[in-house]
């Protein structure tokens, strides 16, 4: 039966992630967009917190733990709502805190995520509860990480891997860092494969910390890999180079690109609901009953922002309810975060505008908020990367034919 | 240029009297000839020329209160699980699968001529009456045959049919926007009047008639006035884009009423003061559109529609939004479904267009713009059957609606290019009709 609302059963963890946010993130938020590279140490209890919201739970947690695929088949059966909703729902409310905030929590990384999505029993006892993170962007290759030229060599027991990656969120603070490379760079993306890496590995060396536009309490690393030497058990999933390997990495995504997609739900939240107590403040609010073009342009512009931030909503929300009911989601994740990748950023910045020198000076967040989310946009795939895969899934197409 | 005599003067020229130079000058050219479509100009002006007649509204049957109940019979509340669940349950799926069935057998390939002689087949509408269609809103005890309230239904059933034609479907569910008005907020007498039509093989043609023809219209500010007259209302005003105008024998009239404020009145067609002024539109035109004119209607005090609490007058001008937002997904699904296969097709440059992203990544916009109506529409519509407040939800519906369903109508055209813009294909169709979700109030409800 037809029913898109916050289920009953996660309406205490969603309030929670509320109060988190609005108790935790929201006082620190300003802090740490200033102080950038500094640790958010108010950060370690509240991790510690929800390590246990996520202890054995089904409802997983508030971060990026639980995005294990039900393997139970969708049709049929009795309707789900899992770990993957649940997840998405807590991470909009901490975005609505502070996205920034939220990518910097340890342990909830998106190492943390993959690990969680492909580990077998032995790396997920091996690695279970620290803190990972993601590197696959290089200099020559960003969308394309089909293209990455970083290197893993088995010498006997271990893997030695050779490359430079980019953009590692929270790389410095991490326990581990999950770093895509390829086994054999003429064998293509069927040879790409993802090893765990412990931060303290000697061949691991920090280049530099970014600047950034936004998320800047989110730490952005940049890595040189020389000779570092992995043991054989840390490449996650099938060591074997065939074709559906690539695949099975890719697969990770369908997962994760749903979370995403609730960071920017979470974030185009905040705006609007700062947008409309400041518009009503200045006497113009909005009357769902009256036709959007009968009342005052500001209140039609809002009424269309939050149009395009309920679409993001409930596409995200599809996508996760999907692969807790074991339905194939690829199309929907990438449905979900174009749409709401980009509405984050156009409402974002729209209601800077409607607020002015308000919307657009440092004593309110809706600055930050227009600044960070536009890297909403661009990581895990990009806008036009979501709009490629949409596309191949509609008219499909294979990645040779639509390019 | 020559001076036109009396003699000569054409339908148009003495229906219209205006413009009369413009259009001589159009009738003299040779470029008419030329192109060929001389014939196609002449009809197109004696149409024009036809909105200055006006007809009386239809004879109408007699309607008369069976047995009626000592208080107004009511759907049931749907009752949720509390579970997020985007599937539809068994009942609704077997309409869907109905509806979906019939749309592609019988509603789609009328289409095409349904617009162009502005009539939808009668034997089409007898056959859709069938699915019971016009009898989603009736209450059980006065022969209907959905126990909970079926807005998230209905939704579901104009969303397949306009996946046909969406002229169609408003053709075929106007009606029943008027038994759901009653079902919903009538009196017992009411109901017990008027319902019983509705659930038998002989459903009457009726309109939901709220929308009036002016710009920035706000249903909650009709012009049309409902004035006491003693025991009587008396009703003044204008009524626009009514579906089979000329056939309904009934109406649900929204106007101003005196002392209340905007409420709704049952009228029946054979009210002295009703007339029908043909009102052709760029879409919706096998639903055969038309304006009804009030002067001075005169209606017992009973046919105020329930109690006319403005709380029901909103929730009605709110349901009809979400109605024609599930016409809106329909057919916005069929400009996805048309043009998937027609861009792998087509060849330019030597490859299929749909392999430059340019062409894909508008398809991929259609695909996810879609989609979001789609969901914004079904949240609205559960949340009225679970007696949820859903204001905010359908105001939100609407927009994506209106904004995304006429932008997807638009690029359906344009992925087709020429070819999209001529009536072999049926894109240019959904372009003209999917304007109609931002457009029209009431008409439809859920």
């Amino acid at each position: 039966m037809i029913n898109l609302e916050i289920p009953k059963k996660f309406k205490p963890l969603a309030s929670q992630a509320n109060q988190v946010a609005t108790e935790v993130f929201r006082p620190i938020s300003r802090k740490y967009d200033e102080a950038e590279h500094s640790y958010p140490k108010e950060l370690d209890m509240l991790a510690s917190l929800i390590d246990g919201m996520n202890e054995g739970s089904d409802i997983g947690g508030a971060g990026a733990a639980g995005v294990r695929r039900e393997s139970s088949n969708g049709d049929g059966g009795e309707n789900r709502n899992g770990s993957n909703l649940s997840t998405v729902l807590g991470i909009i409310e901490l975005c609505w805190g502070d996205v920034g905030l939220l990518l910097s929590m340890p342990r909830q990384g998106l190492g943390n995520s993959a690990i969680a999505s492909v580990a077998t029993d032995e790396q997920l006892e091996r690695y279970g509860g620290k803190w990972a993170a993601m590197a696959i962007t290089e200099p020559e290759a960003g969308s394309d990480s089909a293209a990455i030229r970083t290197t893993a060599e088995l010498d006997g027991d271990e893997y030695v891997l050779n490359g430079e990656k980019i953009f590692v969120t929270s790389g410095d603070r991490a326990d581990l860092i999950v770093v895509w490379a390829t086994l054999d760079r003429s064998k293509g993306r069927a040879a790409i494969k993802s090893f765990i890496v412990e931060r303290d590995n000697p061949g691991l060396k920090l280049d530099r910390l970014e600047h950034k536009l936004g998320i800047r309490a989110s730490d952005t690393a940049n890595f040189t890999l020389q000779d570092c030497r992995v043991p054989k058990e840390a490449l996650l999933g099938d060591p074997e180079v065939k074709e559906k390997g690539f695949a099975g990495v890719m697969e990770t995504f369908d997962n994760t690109r749903p979370l995403v997609a609730a960071m920017a739900v979470g974030v185009t939240r905040a705006a609007l609901e700062e947008t409309r107590r400041r518009l009503a403040e200045a006497g113009v609010e909005v009357d769902y009953s009256v036709p959007a073009l009968s009342q005052h342009a500001a209140a039609a512009r809002f009424l269309e922002m939050e149009a395009d931030y309920e679409a993001s909503w409930l596409l995200t929300l599809q996508a996760a309810w999907m692969a807790d009911n074991g339905k194939p989601n690829s199309l929907q994740a990438s449905m979900a975060k174009a749409k709401a990748g980009r509405t984050c950023v156009e409402v974002t910045l729209g209601c800077v505008e409607l607020c002015g020198a308000v919307g657009y000076g440092e004593n309110e967040l809706l600055e930050k908020w227009a600044r960070d989310s536009k890297i909403l946009d661009i990581f895990e795939g990009t806008q036009q990367i979501q709009l490629l895969i949409v596309a191949r899934q509609l008219l499909g197409k294979t990645s040779s034919e639509l390019r | 240029m020559t001076t036109t005599t009396d003699t000569d003067k054409t339908v148009a020229e003495r229906g219209m009297g205006v413009g009369l130079r413009a259009l001589n000058w159009l009738a003299g050219s040779d470029l008419l000839d030329r192109i060929r479509i001389r014939k196609g100009v002449e009809r197109a002006l004696f149409q024009g020329t036809k909105g200055g007649f006006r007809t009386a509204t239809a004879a109408g049957r007699t309607f008369k209160a069976a047995q009626q109940l000592g208080k107004p019979a009511r759907q049931a509340r749907s009752k949720s699980k509390g579970l997020f669940d985007v599937t539809p349950d068994d009942e609704q799926q077997m309409f869907v699968e109905a509806g979906r069935t019939f749309a592609e057998a019988e509603v789609r390939p009328a289409a095409l001529t349904a617009d162009s002689e502005r009539k939808t087949p009668p034997e089409l509408l007898a056959q859709m009456a069938e699915l019971g269609v016009n009898m989603l809103g009736v209450p059980e005890e006065l022969g209907g045959v959905m126990h909970e309230q079926a807005a998230v239904t209905s939704v579901l059933i104009g969303e397949a049919l306009a996946h046909g034609d969406m002229g169609i479907a408003y053709a075929a569910l106007a009606p029943g926007a008027v038994a759901t008005a009653i079902g919903l907020w009538g009196s017992a007498e009411q109901e017990a009047t008027y319902l019983p039509a509705f659930t038998g093989e002989d459903v009457p043609a009726a309109a939901l008639a709220i929308l009036e023809p002016r710009p920035l219209f706000d249903p909650l500010k009709p012009e049309t006035k409902a004035r006491r007259e003693g025991e009587d209302w008396v009703l003044t005003g204008a009524k626009s884009l009514l579906a089979r105008a000329t056939e309904c024998e009934l109406f649900v009239i929204a106007a101003d009423a005196e002392g209340i404020g905007p409420a709704l009145f049952v009228v029946e067609s054979g009210t002295k003061g009703l007339e029908i002024e043909d009102e052709p539109a760029m879409g919706l035109r096998a639903a055969a559109t038309g304006r009804l004119l009030i002067e001075d209607a005169r209606i017992p005090g009973s046919a105020l529609l329930g109690e006319g609490s403005p709380a029901d007058y909103v929730e009605c001008i709110d349901r009809a939004r979400i109605a024609w937002c599930g016409l809106a997904v329909g057919t916005a699904q069929a400009v996805l479904d048309y043009v998937i296969p027609y861009v792998n097709e087509r060849q330019a440059f030597g490859e299929p267009i749909s392999n430059r992203q340019g062409v894909a990544f508008a398809v991929s916009e259609l695909g996810i713009e879609g989609s979001g109506m789609r969901l914004a529409t079904y949240r609205a519509a559960s949340r009225a059957d679970r007696g949820e407040d859903f204001a905010r939800e359908a105001a939100i519906a609407r927009r994506l609606c209106s904004v995304k369903g006429m932008k997807i109508g638009s690029d359906g055209v344009q992925l087709l290019g020429g070819h999209g813009f001529v009536k072999e294909h049926p894109v240019e169709r959904w372009y003209r009709d999917l304007r109609a979700a931002g457009v029209m109030e009431g008409a439809l409800l859920v």
